[in-house]
């Protein structure tokens, strides 16, 4: 590839923005078209009811790695305060699920030790793993100097960083699940549940599902950035971050398709008629959306083809909106407490079981409620007095049997209650609702499936294997096109990684 | 995408009869039977010899219908097949044959067949093996209905000298300006049927299709011309036919060469340059399966070719090791061998290892072989041809050569 000049990133989800925000910085002319009417895709600002607003999808996120800030020059937002996953309890014994250490009526001693104990643990996997999510996944074929680089980095991390003991540990617990491992450390049945559901939630898998540990891995190392906030203006920063380094920002116009010529990605048409040329073009949507829709199978060969149609990207997760008169009531909850990530899921098997419906097609009859509550932080997320809640329902499967014509009511009245029985007369402070179930998801945010990671964290989906192989490592068999977006490695959530280490590679592909 | 449910295993009858059954039953005197995609095939109607001269000086027939068959149609019928081979089809008009071979993402031939272009949009396609998985997996994201039809299709190959004269005088209509590679619907003794000119023989020679209800009429208005005692006609067998494609320079996916997608060892697979196909390989043509990595390998010297041999002497070299020199180094070995009667010499098909993308000045075969049951060696000299060993000036004049 000769030096790139000129860049067109598909999507203006953070993952778009960011590397387009490193392209432009390295002196890429960089034009970002976005589908939507405001960028950020699932870390956007999503408007409802009249005058309520929530995050779109993350409703709360970690902070990005810290070395986007750095290499960036952007300006750190505040640090959040510590925060909390609040295991609820329908009869108020809430427990507080911290980084430094658990508390909460009736836990015992021995709990708290291990929570301890369990935290560091699994932190110090999550940092070794750390190696892996920073860069580029290494490939096992064809493999280069830089590939080397990343192995070594890892290998050194695991067996330098661990120590010999916990490095054989880490090898017996990461292909376990998380129903086991959390069996062996603990006794509590709420703190089970709350850690089993954070590690599921976003995959088609229940606590029992075998490498769960590597999904709790990725939330923790998650956690390591920082404590959550709500997903509220993470859009905003780094909208204003491309625009200064230059990125031209055009939204409420869709990519139709990416013209390849030769093998070669030439650019892309789009919904307005106009066509944009670029050496390179870089997509933040999924990888089914993109090959199998803006570059086209024809373009393809077929067995990569098969392969993408074939990844597992149908979604469980629905997001409900609700907008409340006044501040809702947990009893055994303080005002402050409802900044915290407030999770309902009270044993391993009441998640496991809500799993298992979504095997069948079917809605949770208990679903796995995550809910924020950002206005309890930002009073502009509704009027004076008035709250909103967003929650996360897990499981409410893509392919639903019932239909979503039907299941979107149902999702709605099992939120409302299960809510009822642990906030009482919750129901009639609602104002406006909104469900957006995984079909929804997948109209609206452009993502297939409506899936939280744009396909499922696996490990056959996973690493170098993401997407798929063959296009791993950001790059795809079509000259000049990249992927940015959560289907590339390491994967999804607010992290910026993918975005990140795709504009590494491109520009390092570039410079050579 | 359509499928059909495939039918159950039937345990007491476990090879499938072809509608030409019970007249391929009377004519195979050796009762020498083969397997062939699940039809119970004749391997030896009756010797080998007498069927291999039927097909070089008179007229002979086979049975083609265990041959896999695959309609495809729909909108993207032409863009679906275009991805799938290496040739370009939107160059195949209505009423023409196409010789084609498809890759996988690897660019390894994965097998190779004729398509058939029978009316504008609906297309057949013929193959040496089962591939009704791959179409089915090439065909995502194409408006297309893929339908396996090789049960639903009775065909016969008739082939040789006679061939025309045989069905001219069996009635059928309209042949004497058929081209080869054209097709045709037609009739013969009140049959409606198509007839393609096309075969694996180097000769003049005919594929009929009808439907199964039709097969024994068909089979009889042929040989009706047999037992008038006008021209003389066979059945032929595979052994036969694997005489005479090797003469006429067809190569046999699965016997020549390991079918992609079936190997296990890296690098036992072949593309079509490294089987000498390079002729059918377009790249001024849309994106096809295996391009970027033809493409590649394209750049690079070749690696090893598939190379057409004639050698010295009269032994043929079965099994043996080539080199390039006597008693020189190994540089490949014999897959396809045969005494040609016609031409009076062995023939044989290597797979040959290049040096800088050349073969080597010399090639030899290594040939064991045993007199009285006592194991010799001798060497014999190759020639590595590039054309057809045997094509007969039959084969492309039309209207066709009578004699
Ligand atoms: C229900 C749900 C809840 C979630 N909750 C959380 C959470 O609490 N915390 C968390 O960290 N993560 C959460 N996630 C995950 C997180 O939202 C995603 O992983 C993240 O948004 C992925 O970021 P991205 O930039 O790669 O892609 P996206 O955010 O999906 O952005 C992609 C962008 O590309 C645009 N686009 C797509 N196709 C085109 C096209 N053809 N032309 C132009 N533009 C196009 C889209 O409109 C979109 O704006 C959740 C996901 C879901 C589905």
């Amino acid at each position: 590839m000769t030096k790139a000049k000129t860049a067109l990133v598909i999507g203006g989800g953070h993952n778009g923005l960011i590397c387009a925000t490193y392209l432009a910085q390295a002196g890429c002319q960089v034009q970002l078209v976005e589908r939507r009417d405001t960028v950020g895709g699932g870390a956007a600002l999503h408007h409802f009811g009249e005058g309520y607003s929530v995050p779109a999808l993350a409703q709360m996120h970690h902070p990005l790695h810290p070395k986007i800030a750095k290499e960036l020059k952007l300006d750190a937002p505040a640090p959040a305060p510590a925060s909390a996953i609040i295991a609820l309890s329908r009869e108020g014994q809430h427990l507080y699920l911290g980084e430094n250490g658990a508390t909460g009526t009736g836990l015992s001693a021995e709990d708290q030790v291990a929570y301890i104990a369990f935290k560091q643990e699994f932190g110090a996997y999550a940092k070794a793993l750390g190696a892996l999510y920073l860069n580029t996944a290494p490939r096992l074929k064809d493999f280069d100097l830089a590939d080397g680089t990343v192995l070594a980095k890892l290998g050194w991390q695991l067996r330098f960083g661990l120590g010999r003991d916990a490095m054989r540990e880490f090898l017996r617990v990461g292909g376990m699940n998380v129903y086991d491992i959390l069996n062996e450390k603990f006794a509590s049945p709420a703190l089970k549940g709350a850690l089993a559901a954070q590690a599921v939630l976003g995959n088609h898998v229940g606590p029992r599902t075998p490498t769960t540990a590597l999904n709790y891995l990725y939330a923790r190392f998650q956690e390591l950035q920082g404590p959550a906030s709500h997903g509220t203006q993470i859009a905003d920063h780094l909208r204003d971050a491309a625009s200064d380094a230059g990125v031209s920002i055009t939204t409420g116009v869709a990519v139709e398709q990416i013209m390849v010529s030769d093998g070669v990605a030439t650019g892309a048409s789009l919904s307005d008629g106009r066509v944009i040329e670029a050496d390179i073009v870089v997509s933040n949507a999924d990888a089914k959306a993109t090959f199998l829709n803006l570059v086209g199978p024809a373009q393809l060969d077929a067995m990569l083809t098969h392969r993408i149609s074939k990844t597992r990207t149908n979604g469980d997760v629905s997001k409900v909106n609700l907008a409340l008169d006044s501040a809702p009531d947990f009893a055994g909850l303080n005002a402050d407490d409802l900044r915290h990530r407030m999770m309902i899921a009270p044993d391993m098997r009441y998640v496991e079981r809500a799993f298992n419906a979504s095997k069948y097609g079917e809605i949770s009859q208990a679903p796995v409620l995550d809910i924020a509550c950002p206005s309890a932080v930002n009073g502009a997320l509704a009027p004076a007095g008035h709250h909103v809640l967003s929650i996360n329902v897990s499981f409410t499967p893509y392919r639903l049997k019932q239909g979503w014509d039907e299941g979107r009511a149902v999702v709605l009245q099992k939120v409302l209650d299960i809510l009822e029985d642990y906030s009482p007369g919750i129901g009639a402070k609602v104002v406006a609702s909104e469900v957006l179930s995984p079909v929804d998801i997948e109209a609206q945010y452009g993502i297939t499936g409506g899936h939280w990671h744009h396909g499922e964290m696996s490990i056959d989906q996973g690493f170098m294997m993401r997407p798929v192989h063959g296009t791993a490592q950001y790059q795809t068999p079509i000259e000049g096109l990249f992927l940015c977006g959560a289907a590339a490695h390491p994967g999804g959530g607010i992290t910026g990684l993918p975005g990140r280490n795709a504009a590494r590679r491109i520009l390092a592909k570039a410079a050579r | 995408m359509t499928m059909e449910k495939p039918a159950m295993h039937n345990f007491a009858q476990v090879l499938e009869p072809s509608p030409f059954h019970d007249r391929i039953v009377a004519h195979t005197l050796t009762q020498n039977w083969a397997e062939w995609n699940g039809y119970q095939t004749v391997r030896v109607a009756d010797t080998v010899a007498s069927e291999y001269f039927a097909v070089r000086s008179s007229c002979s027939v086979m049975d083609l219908t265990p041959m896999e068959k695959y309609r495809i149609t729909g909108p993207d019928a032409l863009d679906f097949l275009n991805r799938l081979v290496t040739r370009d089809i939107s160059k195949l008009k209505p009423g023409r044959v196409m010789y084609a071979v498809w890759c996988n993402d690897k660019g390894k031939v994965i097998d190779d067949g004729t398509i058939f272009h029978l009316a504008p949009g609906d297309y057949r396609l013929c193959a040496q093996h089962h591939q009704l998985d791959w179409l089915l997996l090439s065909s995502i994201g194409f408006d297309v209905t893929i339908a396996k039809e090789t049960a639903d299709i009775a065909a016969l190959s008739v082939q040789g000298p006679t061939a025309y004269s045989v069905l001219a005088a069996a009635g059928a209509k309209g042949l004497e300006g058929l081209k080869p590679f054209g097709i045709i619907e037609t009739e013969m003794a009140g049959i409606k049927l198509t007839i393609s000119r096309t075969g694996f023989t180097g000769d003049l020679g005919y594929e009929l299709w009808t439907d199964p209800d039709n097969a024994l009429a068909m089979w009889d208005a042929i040989f009706a011309i047999k037992h008038k005692g006008l021209l003389d006609v066979r059945l032929i067998g595979l052994d036969a036919l694997e005489m005479v494609r090797i003469e006429a320079g067809f190569i046999m996916p699965g016997w020549d060469f390991n079918t992609a997608e079936n190997v296990v060892r890296a690098d036992h697979d072949r593309s079509p340059f490294e089987l000498g196909l390079d002729w059918i390989v377009k790249f001024d043509k849309p994106y096809f399966t295996g391009k970027k990595a033809l493409l590649e390998e394209r750049a690079r010297p070749a690696r090893r070719r598939l190379v057409k041999l004639s050698l010295e002497g009269n032994r043929v070299p079965s099994g043996s090791f080539l080199f390039d020199r006597k008693d020189g180094t190994n540089v490949g070995s014999v897959v396809a061998h045969m005494w040609s009667p016609i031409l009076k010499t062995a023939l044989a098909y290597g797979d040959v290892e290049l040096t800088k993308g050349a073969l080597p000045d010399q090639l030899w075969a290594e040939i064991y072989y045993q007199k009285e049951l006592k194991w010799r060696l001798a060497w014999a000299k190759c020639t590595v041809h590039s054309a057809p060993f045997w094509q007969h000036e039959r084969r492309s004049k039309t209207p066709p050569l009578t004699s």
